[in-house]
């Protein structure tokens, strides 16, 4: 069996007396979908900034595409992609700008560059609109944009923070369809969501309250185990008994 | 009595038509849902109707007053929370419901028992900053400070947006109880499974509304039969629903794909054995019942059903 792409053991992250993370366990394998749910201020915002490299860890251990979340977060970050709804593409930078922004920031040679924005934009279907500003762009095209830049420099894992939200019913299910299409291709998932019907997209997803994750499993699975029609009525379930607010 | 009446309403901005000849009429009582993406025009609809914004044709009326003509009168009678968090940061919970109550010059004593089941949640931080609550307590002390004057019309737009599902859970049943005090409720979403908590809803997409109905007689407009279809692999599953001859629609739809078929009627046998002669395993096939979500694509495409 292949190497997890993410394995976390007892995660902990303290802050002063408070413990936004505590001592969390999973794995996630190679070319899964992973939903990463939990109530505002369970502690997934800081759980995802340990798994990016982003923040230290006090407490446990973790390796994300084989690298080391204390010792080697610089190359994790290099190797990993990340896109969030609201803050992945410069507004006021073209089309091809952003493309070129972010390959260049994850190292493309010139020539990669060229041929990289060229594939991308007509996978996109937007070789006509590469010369405009995103700010002029519908959000469902910039959403798709963002993605396919996450993953200019081919990561083996990408981490989605909170991709679809306000986009209409069609839009969104052509983002999970892109979705598929890199999970297929063996790229790993790992998104974070507030839709809970967006869960049921995922291959397997867990659920945070209070800092630990108090469920785990494929969404069929959870629904049964909790005698529950959905996810979200799991998820309300389980963050019922939350002591945080 | 209708206390919402908009009668063709447009509204551009520079060469957006963001809103494009509107009409709908909400009922004393009523919690009425404007449904639709981001960018559909949901928010300057809140805008016209709570005078901030004057339309570029057309009426609209609130509890019988003019939008332009009595927006000071409509300014005074209604109650509206904002799309985004528009209390005062540097206040602290007390001092923001104070301050609200004295703008409509009133007190929070005088109508203290209408966001009692509210506020009575918030109390015990009553000496907390604004900024310094959660996002779900945020919204209740938001809702709070609308009903501080006692509208009997209130707007809230996307008022669930970006609050986990416990707090959303919450926030509806808030907004079911004051439609027992007989207050009128104009509610905006993004969320689709919303539409149950409303009486009714207009679907709203581009600046147009695409249906206006009960959540129940909304899908029934829904006219195809739904199929949902589920298989090991569902990026293939997808692939192969869109290469059979009969295919006309195809969406994910959480664990499972949506399907309708070009004819009327089909077998679900014959489905089965074409995607099992596919390969496809651990196959099921049954009907769905459609979602305001399934309805909503299918208005947006009529053009599907000619593909």
């Amino acid at each position: 069996m292949s190497e997890p792409m993410i394995a976390a053991g007892n995660l902990t992250r303290k802050f002063g007396d408070f413990t936004a993370v505590d001592h969390i366990s999973f794995e996630v394998k190679k070319g899964e979908i992973f939903g990463f749910l939990g109530a505002n201020g369970a502690g997934k915002t800081t759980a995802m900034r340990m798994l990016t490299g982003l923040l230290i860890p006090t407490g446990g251990e973790a390796t994300v595409a084989g690298f080391d979340v204390y010792s080697q977060a610089e190359q994790l970050k290099r190797h990993i992609g990340y896109m969030s709804q609201r803050f992945s593409l410069y507004e006021d930078l073209t089309v091809r700008e952003n493309i070129r922004l972010y390959g260049g920031i994850y190292g493309l040679t010139d020539e990669e560059l060229q041929s990289k924005s060229n594939q991308l934009l007509s996978m996109l279907v937007m070789e006509d609109f590469q010369h405009q500003r995103i700010s002029s762009l519908p959000l469902g095209w910039k959403q798709k944009l963002a993605f396919s830049v996450a993953l200019i420099h081919e990561p083996q894992i990408v981490f989605l923070d909170e991709p679809t939200g306000g986009v209409d019913p069609i839009t969104r299910r052509q983002f999970w369809e892109q979705i598929y299409k890199v999970a297929e291709e063996g790229t790993t998932v790992f998104v974070t969501t507030h839709y809970m019907d967006e869960a049921e997209y995922c291959d397997r997803v867990s659920i945070m309250v209070d800092g630990r994750i108090d469920a785990l499993g494929p969404p069929e699975g959870l629904k049964e185990r909790f005698k529950a029609e959905s996810i979200e009525e799991v998820f309300i379930e389980l963050a019922r008994g939350a002591e945080r607010e | 009595m209708s206390m919402i009446k908009v009668q063709n309403i447009t509204k551009s901005y520079g060469n957006v038509e963001a809103v494009k000849g509107i009409s709908f009429e909400v009922g004393e009582g009523e919690i009425f849902g404007l449904i639709g993406p981001d960018g559909a025009g949901k928010t300057t609809i809140f805008h016209i109707l709570t005078t901030l914004l004057k339309p570029g044709s057309g009426k609209a009326k609130v509890m019988g007053l003019d939008v332009v003509d009595d927006y000071r009168k409509i300014r005074s009678e209604v109650g509206y929370m904002p799309g985004r968090f528009a209390l005062y940061r540097d206040l602290s919970v007390e001092e923001n419901l104070q301050f609200f109550a004295s703008v409509f010059d009133t007190s929070v004593d005088a109508n203290y028992e209408l966001i009692k089941p509210i506020y009575s949640q918030l109390e015990p931080f009553k000496d907390r900053l604004a900024d310094d609550l959660s996002g779900g307590m945020k919204q209740k002390l938001a809702l709070c400070c609308a009903l501080i004057h006692k509208p009997k019309v209130l707007f809230l737009d996307e008022p669930t947006t970006g609050v986990d599902a416990v707090s959303r859970k919450e926030f509806w049943q808030m907004l079911h109880r004051l439609k027992e005090q007989d207050i009128t409720l104009l509610v905006s979403t993004p969320y689709m499974d919303e539409a149950e908590q409303c009486d009714r809803v207009a679907l709203i997409q581009d600046g147009e509304i695409l249906s206006i109905n009960t959540p129940k007689a909304v899908t029934k407009g829904f006219k195809k039969e739904l199929w949902s279809v589920k298989a090991d692999n569902k990026y293939e599953l997808i692939q192969l629903l869109r290469q059979y001859e009969f295919s006309e629609t195809v969406q994910p739809f959480g664990e499972t794909v949506h399907y309708t078929d070009q004819r009327e009627k089909i077998d679900a046998g014959e489905l089965e054995s074409y995607l099992k002669g596919q390969g496809m395993e651990h196959l099921h096939v049954k009907k769905a019942e459609p979602t305001i979500e399934d309805t909503f694509m299918r208005l947006m495409e009529p053009e599907a059903s000619h593909e």
